[in-house]
């Protein structure tokens, strides 16, 4: 066998300013032309263990290491950054921060630029490399007239003009529409194909890596490697729930229908699924026999009423079109479709930071058009995607109590209405804590306490789960849940096709500026050309109830979740 | 987004576009110190008609650059009240005679010389700030560190500028994303509120701010780092185009109302050009 191109023995860091290390006991061999998967939960250590590979650790992050690491036979340590650069390519995981050029072109050429290449041998390479990664038409285009999928197809192709032998992904779906998602993992099976390079794809979205083929799947769990196995061996065991990461759908569903999950299945990709005729018996008699699932409630009056609304930040273009829906209280609701297609610019027309060009809002039967944001946010709430972007005090306390400061309400009041909203949102023993010692998660909280304290019918949250691993995923998840349980209408612009299926019972589809469907999140997932027009993404189930002949995928998918929320609700009672 | 366009670069076809940013850069810089020295008032004049020429050739109207143009002219009068202010005779001083216009309180008459010295300042201002509007409004970002570069600014210095040009449109658009998440939060930013609640509102879009602006500075020197960035002394640039005949022509064109300039301001032992002797 070849020599591995990323060798890590026995290898333990930890970082200068920790007081534990990250990393234990590694041992990690990669080779050319393999294609393997690092996953495991936030804090797992699984981004240290790219930052080793890459080189920004020790040179960007200093710390201590024990053990051994080689790259490209080199050791990092005393190899610079810049060597290390031409062995391992890395795209980041952030698509807008990491692209450095004013334009395209520019953006692929850095590297060659930096390496003082010859210009009109830089021309060929980028225009060589843009082809390859399809993007050779777009050379001329600023970074903000590209959509997120294209601009990480623009770094993969600058770290592509290096001949690297390895290319290292960190997160690349984390801020990716599912069709966007889709075609990244695509495209990064053509380029190894092409290329020959190391493929190391860090990740926690598990079902979505494997929509093309993975050689190996190394999972990790603090600090620790748990796991390292063929793709099939790994997925065939039970380590993803015990490790916090969530398994492929599919594979749940199977589980639930009592069918085992064996090597021997394939089961490393929905299609590639090898199931006998029993065992599809066994998934359409568990279909048969969870039925029973309850129709909708009882409808309340209708909260928001949005009539005929359009909008353009330039009069030559209209970012929304002529668009009509309503929100009845109590609702849970997701607002999905690609980037660009209007979700957010809708939000911030309900929120009133942008005035409508035609059309009008109402709030329980009255036009709002005339309010001003301070007087629509006090019946509508809105929470940004990170909770960094709001939080602008030192203590929870404060930061809670900062909407309530600018009314007239007595200092008495403001404690009560503090008090009240941070045991809603499980922070109450955390009241005196500064906000910098709470987890992703725990902030998360905060700023939705920071905005329910103003008492709003209804929240309008953007993306609230991006970037979060399952465990956190599913504790903003359910705190959300609780909420609209106590009477909280929700209203959730998200790319995570998981949750508008689990969480939401109806789901709202943009394209392009216009309304495309208003039905329930199963129905939109099981209509393939609703999928394609939003960007969106068919989900296993779909895949899988189709291949076992169950004549009704709509359905499937709705008992598959019912079910799903018996058994968490189990585990937590 | 709506953003207003105060000085940025315009795209047109036109001669002055197709010049390399480096031209136009020591263009701007030659204009500059041929300005800068001389106080002869047939230059100037000569230079201003040069100046409009080179302005109706780049194709950018008055109005798209009429927002800089205002605050040009105010900073302008202020600058003219101030000299009058501080040193009311220094005409008389510089020309060594006095024609009195005006004769007003205390030190403060209006000498011929005096207004003759402030049409000079003028002059010199209104000579430089369109040709420096023009090299912004007519030279491709891109090209900007290149040009830095070319004329020996360290290329990390000069990437800063580039850098800056990149990310300040993702912070302006941050800075309005949150400063409206905060106004539905009741903070006030508008006139509204007093100026000390006002102060410490604005601390509240402040610090997100800042955070997020961190957070991408690491980003960015980390995806700068990986890909190489001050590997070596030197680096090539993707955008650099090489100086073609009429780049020549332009710089020796500078370099002519350069040395014409230093010849007839200094011709008689002095910078100033004095009709009143």
């Amino acid at each position: 066998m070849a020599e591995p191109i990323i060798s890590f023995k026995d290898y333990g860091f930890q970082y200068l300013a920790q007081a534990s290390p990250t990393l234990y006991h590694i041992n990690l061999d990669i080779y050319p032309g393999e294609k393997v998967l690092i996953a495991g939960a936030s804090g797992s250590g699984k981004s240290t263990v790219g930052s080793c590979i890459n080189g920004l650790i020790p040179y960007a992050y200093p710390g201590e290491s024990t053990g051994s690491l080689l790259v490209g036979g080199k050791d990092p340590a005393r190899e610079s950054i810049f060597n290390l650069s031409q062995i391992v390519g890395t795209v980041l995981q952030d698509t807008d921060g990491q692209f450095i050029g004013l334009t395209v072109g520019e953006d692929i050429a850095f590297a060659l630029e930096n390496d003082c290449v010859p210009q009109d041998e830089m021309k060929e390479t980028v225009q060589e490399v843009a082809k390859l990664v399809d993007i050779d038409h777009h050379l001329e285009y600023a970074p903000h007239e590209l959509s997120g999928g294209q601009k990480q197809r623009v770094s993969l192709a600058g770290v592509m003009v290096e001949k690297v032998q390895a290319l290292l992904f960190d997160e690349p779906l984390a801020n990716l529409d599912p069709a966007a998602g889709r075609a990244t993992i695509e495209l990064i099976d053509r380029i190894q194909e092409r290329t020959g390079a190391a493929v190391i794809i860090i990740e926690h979205r598990l079902e979505d890596v494997l929509w093309r083929r993975v050689d190996r799947i190394v999972l990790m769990d603090e600090g620790r490697i748990v796991a390292d196995m063929q793709a099939k061996a790994f997925l065939s065991g039970r380590m993803l729930l015990e490790h916090g990461i969530r398994e492929p759908l599919y594979l749940t569903a199977l589980r639930y229908a009592g069918v085992p999950v064996t090597e021997a299945m394939e089961p490393q990709h929905v299609g590639s699924l090898r199931l006998s005729e029993a065992q599809k018996e066994n998934v359409r008699g568990w279909y048969r026999a969870s039925g029973g699932y309850t129709e909708e409630k009882k409808e309340k009056p209708v909260l928001l009423d949005v009539e005929n609304l359009t909008f353009g930040y330039t009069p030559e273009r209209t970012n929304l079109r002529d668009v009509s829906f309503s929100v009845r209280e109590g609702d849970m609701v997701s607002i999905v479709g690609k980037n660009g297609a209007g979700k957010s610019t809708l939000a911030k027309l309900i929120c009133g930071f942008e005035k409508p060009t035609a059309g009008r809002i109402c709030l329980s039967g009255r036009d709002i058009s005339g309010d001003t944001i301070k007087e629509r946010a006090q019946r509508i709430g809105y929470v940004m995607q990170n909770p960094n972007q709001m939080i602008s005090r030192p203590l929870i306390w404060e930061e809670v109590e900062l909407a309530l400061l600018s009314g007239n309400m007595s200092a008495e009041e403001r404690k009560e209405r503090v008090e009240e909203t941070l045991k809603i949102c499980g922070l109450y023993p955390f009241r005196k804590w500064p906000v910098s010692a709470l987890s992703f998660g725990q902030k998360k909280r905060v700023t939705i306490a920071g905005i329910l304290v103003q008492r709003p019918q209804m929240i309008i949250l953007d993306e609230p789960t991006a970037g979060q691993d399952y465990h956190h995923y599913t504790e903003i998840m359910e705190f959300l849940k609780s909420l609209n349980a106590q009477g909280y209408t929700i209203v959730m612009i998200t790319h995570d096709m998981h949750l508008m299926l689990e969480y939401t019972p109806r789901a709202i589809v943009f394209s392009e500026g216009e309304l495309l469907a208003d039905t329930t999140a199963a129905h939109v997932l099981n209509d393939p050309e609703l999928v394609e027009r939003a960007n969106l993404k068919e989900t296993s189930l779909y895949t899988l109830s189709m291949a076992c002949g169950v004549d009704n995928p709509q359905e499937f998918t709705k008992r598959f979740i019912a079910c799903e929320e018996a058994y968490r609700k189990r585990e937590e009672g | 987004m709506a953003r207003i366009a105060i000085l940025n670069y315009i795209k047109r076809p036109s001669p002055v576009h197709e010049l390399t940013g480096t031209t136009k850069l020591i263009f701007f810089i030659v204009w500059s110190v041929a300005s800068m020295v001389t106080f002869d008032t047939r230059i100037l004049l000569c230079m201003l008609a040069i100046g409009a020429v080179i302005f109706r050739i780049s194709r950018i109207r008055i109005r798209d650059i009429s927002v800089v143009l205002g605050l040009a002219a105010v900073f302008l009068l202020l600058n003219n009240i101030f000299i009058y202010l501080f040193t009311p005779e220094y005409g008389v001083e510089l020309y060594e005679s006095r024609t009195v216009l005006l004769a007003g309180v205390g030190r403060y008459t209006v000498t011929a010389q005096q207004l003759f010295y402030h049409l000079n300042v003028t002059l010199k201002v209104i000579c430089v700030v369109p040709v420096a509007l023009l090299f912004i409004a007519c030279t491709d970002p891109s090209e900007f560190a290149a040009s830095l570069a070319r004329i020996g600014v360290s290329y990390r210095a000069g990437y800063a500028v580039s850098l800056a040009l990149r990310y300040i449109p993702d912070v302006q658009r941050e800075y309005t994303n949150i400063s409206q998440a905060q106004q539905a939060r009741g903070i006030e930013l508008s006139g509204k509120d007093k100026f000390f609640t006002r102060l410490k509102n604005s601390v509240a879009i402040l610090l997100p701010l800042v955070m997020s602006s961190l957070n991408r500075i690491e980003t960015v020197s980390n995806a700068m780092e990986l890909r190489g960035f001050g590997k070596e002394k030197k680096r090539t640039w993707y955008t650099q185009r090489s100086l073609k005949r009429n780049d020549w022509l332009t710089i020796g064109f500078a370099a002519v109302i350069l040395v014409i300039d230093l010849i007839v301001t200094f011709w008689d032992g002095s910078r100033y050009y004095n009709p009143f002797l």
